[in-house]
């Protein structure tokens, strides 16, 4: 590991203005991302700037039934928060099925959404990869592709997004708070991470020096009843092969209002849009929840090795709208 | 690049220099000989190098040892001493709960962790939703699946915690 300087923030402002200024510094939420990637020899930063005692640790309620989530909340304590597990019970669960006890106390909600991608090429240093080093070829074609996108790839790179939190979020209509090296300003969480096309090399829109404070998310009483499925190779402690956070409003047994979101299958956590227009006014029973999972599926484009995310999908998709209904239904 | 850090690690008072690089399990092994925490994988996928700090059950290997200044770490080692176990020290050696033992301080540490999250009614991924936790086998192996054996002693990993926590 390349020796590097450490530096505590206390000041949001400084702590930007410090990064901003150095490009080989970077931001240090909880360290569970990043120090494996010192470690991997992924990065190599001169200067670390620990955000973690800037008392971004608040989750506040917000005038208009909305709640703010200040950058620092660990993930655990954001599971854990009465406010989420009665108004967005969705985030409660995807944080939930992510990582393990000891890791969701570290991780921070600002960290957790930039985490990188957990694509064996790009961990190896030893194989090219355009993410880690653009230009050097994407070892996963013709590779290993068991946990790589089915949307939104590209020939330069299919790594998806590995964030449980983020789908919640997304489906949630999250916006994030960012502060930058010229003030501050609001990204919707929709807008945050981006597909690979031939920059893979950025997973989101940021630029050095942006800070993220706090993730936003707006009222949704919708979501008073929402649910995050996750479906993997074991079953606690590991990364989703895919998974869904879902929400639907059904009256007189006919869905009115559906959102969906999907993790596992792309560079970011990917909005179904398809699947909820085909929800929305349809009956409430499995053949509409197949359409809707057909729907979205008509626009994937799996690779050798993750076909087996489309019946995966498929089943996680219908699943988690027969629970949401038949609770609806209750 | 060094730095002085100054924490409680078992009940004692330190005063380190450590390198910027080092993580809190290095200092811990290398620096001053606590080698109760174990190194099993270093890039926390196995829990060994679980520790207390502030109370919070965390992987030391992922932790810079910079980041720790001001704070209070517990090892397995410090939950209790020989002449007095901590309960859950007890009820692994009752249960049979090891057989290397090497994953064993990290199962401690984190079962303590565990316990206190349970009691202030944290939920897992094993509560259902809209109610709270209560101490059974899902909730454990669930709230447990941070920390392997290689040995494979869960079943009996599962009965230890299960009688302390009962206890509480
Ligand atoms: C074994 C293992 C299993 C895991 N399983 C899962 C899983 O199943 N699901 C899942 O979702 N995650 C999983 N994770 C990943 C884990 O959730 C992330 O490592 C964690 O959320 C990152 O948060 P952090 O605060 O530790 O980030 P850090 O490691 O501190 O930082 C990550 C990145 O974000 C930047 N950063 C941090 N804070 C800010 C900020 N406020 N503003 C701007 N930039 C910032 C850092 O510079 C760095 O680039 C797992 C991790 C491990 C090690
Ligand atoms: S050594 Fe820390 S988790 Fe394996
Ligand atoms: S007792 Fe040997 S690894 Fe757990």
């Amino acid at each position: 590991m390349k020796p590097f300087d450490y530096q505590r923030a206390h000041d949001v402002a400084q702590a930007v203005a410090t990064v901003a200024a150095e490009p080989g510094a970077v931001f240090l939420g909880g360290g569970t991302n990043l120090v494996d990637h010192l470690k991997l020899g992924i990065t190599a930063p001169e200067l670390l700037v620990d955000v973690t005692r800037l008392h971004l640790d608040e989750v506040e309620e917000l005038g208009d039934g909305g709640v703010r989530i200040g950058a620092g909340v660990r993930n655990s304590d954001l599971a854990a928060h009465p406010l989420i597990r009665q108004r967005y019970p969705v985030l409660s669960e995807a944080l939930l099925a992510g990582a393990s006890g000891q890791l969701r106390n570290a991780a921070t909600t600002g960290g957790n959404l930039l985490q990188r991608t957990r694509c064996v090429y790009f961990q190896d240093t030893t194989t090219p990869c355009n993410k880690r080093e653009p230009g050097s070829g994407c070892s996963a074609l013709g590779g290993y592709t068991r946990h790589h996108a089915i949307f939104g790839a590209s020939e330069h790179c299919s790594a998806t997004h590995p964030s449980d939190m983020a789908v919640a979020m997304l489906m949630l209509d999250a916006v994030v708070e960012v502060q930058g090296a010229t003030g501050p300003r609001r990204v919707a969480l929709a807008d945050l991470h981006r597909l690979p096309g031939d920059r893979p090399q950025d997973d989101t829109i940021l630029e050095h020096g942006d800070l993220i404070t706090a993730v936003e998310l707006p009222a949704a009483p919708i979501a008073r009843r929402s649910r995050y499925r996750k479906v993997r190779d074991r079953a606690s402690y590991a990364f989703a092969l895919v998974s869904v956070a879902a929400a639907v409003e059904v009256a007189d047994g006919r869905i009115t209002e559906a959102r969906l979101a999907l993790g596992g299958v792309a560079h970011k956590p990917w909005r179904a849009e398809r699947a909820e227009s085909a929800l929305r006014g349809a009956v409430a029973d499995d053949e509409a929840f197949a359409a809707a999972a057909e729907a979205e599926l008509a626009r994937a484009r799996p690779l050798e090795g993750n076909a087996v995310k489309l019946p995966l999908l498929r089943g996680a998709i219908t699943a988690v709208l027969r629970d949401l209904c038949e609770e609806d239904s209750r | 690049m060094e730095t002085e850090i100054k924490l409680r690690i078992n009940g004692e008072r330190y005063s380190l220099r450590v390198d910027t690089r080092t993580t809190l399990l290095d200092a811990l092994r290398e620096g001053l000989g606590v080698t109760s925490t174990k190194k099993g994988c270093d890039h926390g996928q196995c829990g060994s190098c679980t520790v207390l700090l502030d109370g919070r059950r965390t992987l030391s290997c992922l932790t810079l040892a910079v980041t720790t200044d001001d704070t209070e770490i517990v090892t397995a080692e410090g939950l209790g001493g020989d002449n007095e176990p901590h309960p859950l020290h007890r009820a692994f050696i009752d249960n049979d709960a090891f057989q290397c033992g090497y994953c064993t301080p990290g199962q401690i540490c984190s079962a303590a962790g565990m316990l206190t999250e349970l009691d202030a009614g944290h939920p897992s991924a094993a509560t259902p939703q809209g109610s709270e936790p209560r101490l059974d086998d899902d909730e454990i192996r669930e709230r447990m699946s941070g920390n392997l054996c290689r040995c494979g002693a869960y079943s009996h990993i599962v009965s230890a915690i299960r009688e302390v926590g009962g206890r509480a």
